[in-house]
This record gives structure tokens, C-alpha cells and sequence, in this order.
């Protein structure tokens, strides 16, 4: 084992660890752990853009844009957090353009802005061109810029090392962040990371599910951390199922195309969104037009031999507009369906997509360790945290944003904690959790495989906690993922030795993936009503007077063992929006 | 009623099912593993896979189904975080990019590492050397403006396109690895630096160019190049790889950019 020592620890390097790498590194002695090569990252497969109301092509102000969020989000997002994130967008768009990023541009010379999903004019009047974009790859420049800019500053990466374990010691009657542990993917070596502060930009855990835009990677790694040493994750019942996913494989087609004019069409070739969001159609919110998607197919609508998908034709769109704003997506078509999207239109089905929830933070990227208290030296930032800027549903160009303000505001906040803190003790032993962890792994001659768990999983994720829940549907999957929790203490693996054991590391991944699958399905069966990504069938209405608030799950831990997870709640800021009813 | 569950594809029928997509393969993989054996070797793979699938799916059903050991990288699955570059019949390739139909399935598909640098184990090769040529090119913006403007700089679309091909990059090393020269001569930096360097050179915001040129006029440097065009077939994103090593020439030639 070895013993670290840093001001400043970030674990993850996508976009959101990266933007708090470039502030800490210039304020602190920070070192970066990520389990992948930076440049990785699954911030670099977004595609459509980064909202923020430049005004370069229309009037647009940060007031309405902060409206649009905390309406997309179905009012359970914070606002002072969303105003946040709308009036710093602009200067975020303007700080990545100075670093380098190559966005589109106007023929002034001005960066480009295109429409995007629940993004208006005016408090809903019309679809508003507010996304920032680089054709469909935004998110590749946004995470190749920042990785630049980092190589610049010589932020100190630790590479392909994964964070398995969050240090607590309470000092003084109260818990502090003493630091991480991590295994060295490269030697198999454990490592522990002593340092002042720690923030977590580890990214989503969309891989519980089957049909998703996720990589393999997500699996939810920071969440799981510190749930596991008894700190509390917020909303996890909110999960985003983007409406266009390539039908079965679930890779990402952005909004961008419909943005740029694309349509959703059913087996009758009806432009069927004007049904269901009369002003913004096919630009309705991600939520709205996925339900929109599988109520076509449940009602006979669907497309194919098994009427199990829908189209989105982009056949009337310019070949010249498709190559030069949707180069990457139309691509993906041709490669994995064969497909021409110059001619025919595109196979697809709602694709999961992003976690609204995660770690529970303040708008300076504090972390929770109940509604008030904060736990010092411990910070979040991106999709493995919930401020709560999306609330029930998140506008997409809204998690490009989101990695930036607020990964900036943790990196400042974190490095400038540093400065007058002292370090932590580390706990007695502080590796064991992690070694007793890979040791039982690796020394088990149980008969379960990883493989044939997870897919069960995902399985149950998909039928059971997707775009439609009841009650039935989550208590089978409360159920089913218990069952798998029992059967995960017997799984082995066939990888015994110590370099580059990824068998491991999966093994590791699903446990962290079935924590998670379990906190989110407890958190939806409680919540008795229809807001955002959340549709209950049995609940379809929102329900201000009982559920205006956010969930709060912690893991408990019995006289005799037994985990369970424990919910509490915590009150939804309002500052000047109230509740209306969402109309797109 | 919960969500329709669409993809059916699930367990593969039983061989010889008339309609079956499902084909025999044989993946040849090179494997090794210095804590059992200093001593790379292939090991073949058969089982019944539907031909649409990727490499990468082909991969990962021996990993999850046959072999846990096989080691390789892998993340975002569908061509853009690089992560999965690997030889490929030959030819260096994204396993996720790649379908199994493309690559003439009726024969053994050989998998290896790719080419001209240190494996670390199975398909793992040690990337440092290769983010070293590509930090050595200083790849990021570089201005000698006192006071930043407090909006974004003007940048017309013709100078944005200008280069647009080499913003594609992914470093995934396909390219690098599949130079002649740079596996005779590891100091070589390679197409993926140069690219990435020219990303920063042909930027009309950018006004180090004449440094990062001098970097590449270095023994090591852009002169290495033998225009076998090896780079630009092998690039998964599709970047006239040979073209850009050619324009950053011409730029150390004329010194206009």
C-alpha cells in the first residue's frame, strides 16, 4: 500500500472533473483519479450543444432560460441553483471559447446557437436557439478543450486508477473528508489518497440499465462510495430517457437533429409530437416526447415487424445541413443499420440516458451529509451530483452546462477549503474495506458470474423501472434486485491475478450498480405520484402537496447485518417560479 | 403495464435454426500475460453470434461468457472515446466500430494489440509514450494578448472550417500505430501528435505556430513521414490523417499557416 498526500483529490476526469482540475490546480496542490484515460470520458460523447442565452442570433436572457430549467425539471429543481447555472452559462460558453474550443459559428463570426428541447422563448412562446455547438460533437470538443487546457496547467493525473472507498473521520463530534482509497488498475496495488479536499466527478450509472446511450463504464462508482459510509443520495428515482436512442442498441442520436428540423414519425408516417406538444412538437421536453414514443408503440403504432420502435426522419433535412451540422449521428446510422439517412429514416426507441439524482450538494458543490449539514472537505459536481439543477427532468444542453459551472464552482471551493483547513487524520487502517472487498473477490469459489447478474439487472431495469412504473412493476424489481443483491455474495470471477484485472473491476462495478439499482427503485416505489422521468401509471398526476420534495435515501445497517435503505425528504427551494402546469 | 421490452434478441437459438441470424465465428486472439508467461500466444475462440454485432460484442461475450481473463479497454462502445483500438485482421481498427459481417467472418478473425508499443497485457498496451508525443506539441490554444476580450474571439466560418478535420481526433492511436516508421523508431511523434498539432497551427485564434513548428521540424519531427498513408486508412474518424502531415510540410516550407 501507499500513502498519498494532496490539498486537493478529484476523482473522475470528464468534463465536470476536468473544468474543477483547471481551478484547483491552479490553487492547490491537486491530483486527478480516474479510472480511465482522461480523454475517455463519457462527457465526450455528447452531441448537441451547451445551452446558454449568448443572444448571438436571437433575444434570449438568462432569466428565461432559468425558467425553461426549472420547468423542464418539473418544479423539483432548486432554484437558486438554477439561476445559477443560467447566469453563469454565458460566461462558461465564453471561458471554454478562450480556452480553445472550437464552436460553430455565425456568419458575424460570433459562436452559433441552435434550438434544443424545452428551451423557449419568452416563458414557453416558441423554441428559442439557445445551444452553443461544435456540429454533433460538442461534448468531444468540450472534453478535448479541457483535457488541453489541463496538460497546460499540469494538472497530475493519476490514470486508469479507481476510487473504491471514501475516508470519513469525525473530528470533534463531526464527520470530515479524510481522503480516498483507490486500486491501481495497472499493478493491482492499493493506494491511499490523504488529502484536505476531495471531489467527486465520477459520472453517471446508467449501465443498470439494458437499452442505454451509457458506457460500459458507468456504473456509478462515486455514488456508491459515499452511500456506502452512511451519507445520503438525493432523487435517484429520476432517471432521463432520451427519446432517441438507435432501436436496441441505445446509442445516443442527439436533439440536435431535431433541432435541426428532424421529426418523429409513426408507422403511418405521422408527425405524431404535434398530438402531444402543440407549440414545441418534436422539441418538447426529453420526458414528454419518450412517453410520447411508447405510447405510439403501445397503441399499435409502432414501427417494424414488431411495431417496437418509431422513425426519425431526417430525409427532408439537405445532405449539405446533415454533413455539416450532424456529421457524427448520421454516421452511426450508416455504420451500425445500414442505414442512409440522406434517404431513409432512422429506427429508434427511447434510450436511457442520464441520472438527475446522485450525491446530494449545495450550490458551492458541498456535500450533504443530511438536508443542512454539510460534510467539510467533501465536494460533488456534474452527473454524479444532484444540486438540484434538474429536478425531475433535465433540458438537454443542460448537463454540458452543468459540468462546467458547477465543476468550476467545486474546483474553486474545494482548493480554496484547502488553503485554511488542516489535514484529516486518516481512520485506523484505512485500505481494509477496499482489501477486505477485492480479496473476497478475488478469492471466492462461489458459482455466480458477473455477467449473467448484471444482465438480469438490466433486465429488470428495463421492464420494470423505465419510461412507465407501477407499483407492480418497481415491487418486482425491489424484488428481483434483492435476489441478485444475495446471489452478488456468492459471484467469483476467473481472473485471480493482479495486473489489469478487469474481471475484477466488473465484478466491483455490478456491486456498485446493484447498491445503486436498489436505492433507486426503493426511492420510485415511494414516490406516489407522475413528475418528469418518474411516470407512475398508478399515480399519473403530480402531486405538489406530497411529494414538492426531494428524496433522500440512506443506507441503514441493522443489529443483524441486514442493509435496507431509509428515505427522508427535504424541501424543494422556490425563490420566485411557482408551480404551473406543464404544458409544451 | 411496464415498459414494451424491445429487444429480443436474448439467448442464441439452437445451431442449424433455418432462421437464425446467428453464425459460427472463430476469434483468434493474441494473448498474454507476463504474471503467467513471458511468452505472447493465440488462442482461438468459436461460439454463435449474430454478424451485426461488433468486434467489441464478440469481445465481450468471450470475456463474459467463456474467458474472464481476457483483458482489454473499452468504454463508450460506439466510436468516440478511443478507447478500443485494436489489430483487427491486420489492420488497426475500433472493435466498436467494427461489424463482424465486414470482416469476412467465414474465416478465423485475428484480434491482436496494436502495433509499436509495450503490451501490457492481451489487448492493453502502455499509452504514456503516446500522450507524451501528443503533450509535446503544447495542444492547447496558445494567445499573446495581454487582456482577454471580454466576449468570445471572432472567428469567421471559413477559418473555423479551416480545421475542422483535425478537431475530430480521439487519440485513439490507430493511426500512430499503424506507421511503418514509428514501429522502427518509437521517438517518432507519430500522426496522432501532428494531427494534433495542426488542429492548433491552422486556427486562426492560435498564435504559436511558429513555435509548435520548430518542435516539428525536429529529427523526430514531421520530415519522418514517408507518406505510405497507412495513418489515413486506419483513422476511425475519418481524418485525412496524410493530408494534415502534408499541410503542416508545406507550413515549415513556406512558414504561412
Amino acid at each position: 500500500m501507499k500513502i498519498h498526500k494532496y490539498d486537493t483529490v478529484i476523482v473522475g476526469a470528464g468534463g465536470a472533473g476536468m473544468r474543477a482540475a483547471i481551478e484547483a490546480t491552479k490553487r492547490s496542490r491537486t491530483a486527478v483519479l480516474t479510472k480511465l484515460y482522461p480523454t475517455r470520458s463519457h462527457t465526450g460523447a455528447a452531441q448537441g450543444g451547451m445551452a446558454a442565452a449568448l443572444a448571438n442570433v436571437e433575444e434570449d436572457n438568462w432569466e428565461w432560460h432559468t425558467f425553461d430549467t426549472i420547468k423542464g425539471g418539473d418544479y423539483l429543481v432548486d432554484q437558486d441553483a438554477a439561476e445559477i447555472l443560467a447566469k453563469e452559462a454565458i460566461d462558461s460558453v465564453l471561458d471554454l471559447e478562450k480556452m480553445g474550443l472550437p464552436f460553430n459559428r455565425t456568419p458575424d463570426g460570433t459562436i452559433d446557437q441552435r434550438r434544443f428541447g424545452g428551451h423557449s422563448r419568452n416563458h414557453g412562446e416558441a423554441p428559442v436557439r439557445r445551444s452553443c455547438y461544435a456540429a454533433d460533437r460538442t461534448g468531444h470538443m468540450i472534453l478535448q478543450t479541457l483535457y488541453q487546457n489541463c496538460v497546460k496547467e499540469g494538472v497530475e493525473f493519476f490514470n486508469e486508477f479507481y476510487v473504491l472507498d471514501q475516508l470519513i473521520t469525525e473530528v470533534d463530534g463531526v464527520k470530515k473528508s479524510a481522503g480516498v482509497v483507490a486500486y491501481e488498475l495497472a499493478t493491482g496495488e492499493i493506494h491511499v489518497f490523504q488529502a484536505k479536499s476531495v471531489i467527486y466527478a465520477s459520472g453517471g450509472c446508467g449501465k443498470f440499465f439494458k437499452v442505454t446511450s451509457n458506457a460500459h463504464t458507468l456504473t456509478g462508482d462515486g455514488q456508491a462510495a459515499v452511500y456506502r459510509r452512511g451519507l445520503p443520495l438525493e432523487d435517484m428515482e429520476f432517471f432521463q430517457f432520451h427519446p432517441t436512442g438507435i432501436w436496441r442498441m441505445g446509442i445516443l442520436l442527439t436533439e440536435g437533429a431535431r433541432g435541426e428540423g428532424g421529426i418523429l414519425r409513426n408507422k403511418d408516417g405521422e408527425r405524431f409530437m404535434e398530438k402531444y406538444a402543440p407549440v414545441m412538437k418534436d422539441l418538447a421536453s426529453r420526458d414528454v416526447v419518450s412517453r410520447s414514443i411508447y405510447t405510439e408503440i403501445r397503441e399499435g403504432r409502432g414501427c417494424g415487424p414488431e411495431g417496437d420502435h418509431v422513425y426519425l426522419d431526417l430525409t427532408h433535412l439537405p445532405p449539405e445541413q446533415l454533413d455539416a451540422k450532424l456529421p457524427d449521428i448520421t454516421e452511426f446510422a450508416r455504420t451500425y443499420l445500414g442505414i442512409e439517412p440522406y434517404t431513409d429514416p432512422i429506427p429508434i426507441q427511447p434510450t436511457a440516458h442520464y441520472a438527475m439524482g446522485g450525491i446530494p450538494t449545495n450550490v458551492e458543490g458541498e456535500v450533504l451529509a443530511d438536508n443542512t449539514t454539510v460534510v467539510p472537505g467533501l465536494y460533488a459536481a456534474g452527473e454524479v451530483a444532484c444540486v438540484s439543477v434538474h429536478g425531475a427532468n433535465r433540458l438537454g444542453t443542460n448537463s454540458l452546462l452543468d459540468i462546467n459551472v458547477f465543476g468550476r464552482r467545486a474546483g474553486i471551493a474545494a482548493a480554496e477549503y484547502a488553503h485554511t483547513a488542516e489535514f484529516v487524520p486518516l481512520p485506523e487502517d484505512p485500505e481494509s474495506l477496499v482489501v477486505e472487498q477485492i480479496e473476497r473477490l478475488r478469492e471466492s469459489t462461489g458459482t455466480e458470474r458477473v455477467a449473467t447478474l448484471r444482465r438480469e439487472l438490466q433486465e429488470t431495469m428495463d421492464a420494470n423501472v423505465m419510461v412507465f412504473r407501477t407499483e407492480q412493476t418497481i415491487k418486482t424489481a425491489v424484488e428481483k434486485i434483492a435476489e441478485l443483491r444475495a446471489r452478488y455474495k456468492n459471484v467469483a470471477i476467473q481472473d485471480k491475478g493482479r495486473r489489469f484485472n478487469t474481471d475484477l473491476l466488473e465484478a466491483v462495478e455490478l456491486g456498485n450498480l446493484l447498491d445503486l439499482a436498489e436505492v433507486m427503485a426503493v426511492s420510485a416505489l415511494a414516490r406516489k405520484e407522475s413528475r418528469g422521468g418518474h411516470y407512475r401509471e398508478d399515480y399519473p398526476n403530480r402531486d405538489d402537496v406530497n411529494f414538492m420534495r426531494h428524496t433522500m435515501a440512506y443506507r441503514e445497517v441493522g443489529d443483524d447485518g441486514a442493509e435496507s435503505v431509509r428515505l427522508d425528504y427535504k424541501p424543494v427551494v422556490q425563490t420566485r417560479y411557482q408551480p404551473m402546469e406543464r404544458k409544451y | 403495464m411496464a415498459t414494451p421490452v424491445l429487444d429480443k434478441a436474448g439467448p442464441a437459438p439452437e445451431p442449424g435454426f433455418a432462421d437464425s441470424p446467428y453464425i459460427t465465428v472463430t476469434f483468434r486472439l493474441r494473448r498474454f500475460n507476463p504474471e503467467v508467461s513471458d511468452q505472447a500466444t493465440w488462442e482461438d475462440f468459436q461460439f454463435e453470434i449474430d454478424p451485426k454485432e461488433r468486434v467489441l460484442d464478440a469481445l465481450h461475450k468471450i470475456k463474459w461468457d467463456l474467458d474472464g481473463t481476457l483483458t482489454f479497454r473499452r468504454s463508450c462502445a460506439h466510436g468516440i472515446c478511443g478507447s478500443d483500438a485494436m489489430r483487427i485482421n491486420g489492420k488497426n481498427r475500433l472493435a466498436c466500430k467494427t461489424l463482424i459481417k465486414d470482416i469476412s467472418p467465414e474465416k478465423p478473425i485475428t484480434v491482436e494489440p496494436i502495433k509499436g508499443m509495450t503490451v501490457l497485457k492481451d489487448l492493453v498496451v502502455d499509452m504514456e509514450p503516446f500522450f507524451q508525443a501528443y503533450r509535446d506539441v503544447m495542444p492547447f490554444l496558445i494567445t499573446k494578448e495581454t487582456n482577454e476580450p471580454t466576449r468570445e474571439r471572432l472567428q469567421s466560418a471559413e477559418d473555423r472550417e479551416r480545421f475542422d478535420d483535425t478537431t475530430k481526433c480521439i487519440l485513439c492511436a490507430a493511426c500512430t500505430s499503424s506507421c511503418p516508421v514509428f514501429w522502427n523508431d518509437g521517438q517518432y511523434f507519430g500522426p496522432a501528435a501532428i494531427v494534433n498539432a495542426h488542429r492548433f497551427i491552422f486556427d486562426s485564434r492560435d498564435e504559436a505556430g511558429e513555435q509548435r513548428l520548430e518542435i516539428l521540424n525536429d529529427r523526430d519531427g514531421v520530415w519522418r513521414c514517408r507518406t505510405t498513408f497507412n495513418c489515413t486508412d486506419a483513422c476511425p474518424r475519418g481524418i485525412e490523417v496524410t493530408k494534415a502531415i502534408a499541410e503542416v510540410k508545406r507550413a515549415l516550407i513556406t512558414r504561412r499557416f
